[in-house]
């Protein structure tokens, strides 16, 4: 009876053996990315990504914005002012 | 003739001007952020822009409201400068926003509650300003119904923060300023007011120019 066990052990042992190793082969192996995942917590000093070219970034661009706003506003105002004096002259030399 | 508010612009700007000058030194002495560093320092451009943003959509809101409901055009004019001021500051909030986020999130940009909806109303309002420049006539009342659309959302912007865990900082955060930080901030939201109101100003007056210039013209043909 014992002799029977140990010869179907025996048998069957390299087929077992084959298929941990395939297991633990598996299992080790990270599983494939399907998605990114965003941080949650202060993980975020794990690049150590220098901040002063960011807050420089950030600052030029408010000005550059504010200033474009304000330089563009100006050009249109003048524009539409000269237009509008035009107008209001070619009317006013009408009715004389 | 110029107006007294037209007359307060060049003082307005140039107060403004200064104060932006001098904010690079007003922030360095404001403490570090304990766990932010640095990047923190963005928040002093930042929060100005959103909050002004917010009170920008408000303001065209409320004059647009009026708009639909008396037809003045004063009510017009001022609802298409505040729509325009809040392209622009959305623009700041949605640019500095990712900035900051890079380094104390690791990530550019998430689709949360508060960011996300920033940037639907600052959609919202780009549809305002087009639906002005390329609509031709009769779009004052098509704009000014977007316009009270974009004030809605106002509030859930303002409590996206509390009523959904996010990555964003919360409302707390302002009230709870530390004396250092609080004045610094202080500084920056003043020097962000007057030339708000200055563009504003501006804007209304290139508004009320561009309907005087269309009455021109339609006497000139008459």
């Amino acid at each position: 009876m014992l002799d029977r066990l140990l010869v179907i052990m025996r048998r069957i042992a390299p087929a077992v053996l084959i298929l941990l190793a395939v297991t633990t082969i598996v299992a080790a192996q990270s599983p494939a990315q399907d998605g990114f995942v965003p941080v949650t917590g202060n993980e975020a000093d794990v690049e150590k990504l220098p901040a002063a070219p960011l807050v420089f970034a950030a600052y030029a661009f408010v000005w550059v914005a504010m200033i474009g706003y304000v330089f563009s506003l100006w050009r249109r105002l003048v524009r539409v002012e000269r237009e509008l004096t035009d107008v209001t002259a070619r009317l006013e030399a009408r009715r004389r | 003739m110029r107006s007294t508010a037209t007359r307060l612009v060049p003082i307005l700007l140039g107060l403004s001007a200064v104060m932006f000058a001098a904010a690079p030194y007003v922030i360095d002495t404001a403490p570090y952020e304990a766990t932010m560093g640095l990047v923190q320092r963005i928040f002093y451009f930042h929060f100005p822009a959103a909050m002004l943003m917010l009170v920008a959509s408000v303001v065209c809101g409320v004059a647009s409201a009026l708009y639909l409901w008396r037809r003045r055009p004063g009510a017009d004019h001022v609802a298409v400068a505040a729509a325009e001021l809040a392209v622009v500051l959305g623009a700041i909030v949605l640019v500095t926003g990712p900035l900051w986020a890079r380094k104390s999130w690791n990530v550019w940009w998430v689709w949360e509650a508060r960011i996300t909806s920033t940037f639907v109303m600052w959609m919202v309002f780009n549809a305002y300003v087009l639906l002005r420049r390329f609509g031709g006539v009769g779009s004052e009342v098509l704009s000014a119904a977007v316009g009270v659309f974009g004030m809605a959302l106002v509030p859930f912007i303002y409590w996206s923060v509390n009523m959904w865990r996010t990555l964003h900082p919360l409302t707390t955060v302002v009230p709870k300023l530390p004396v250092d930080m609080g004045r610094v901030l202080l500084w920056c939201v003043i020097a962000f007011l007057f030339w708000c109101l200055a563009l504003l100003i501006l804007r209304v007056r290139l508004e009320s120019a561009r309907r005087e210039l269309d009455e021109a013209y339609l006497m000139v043909e008459d």
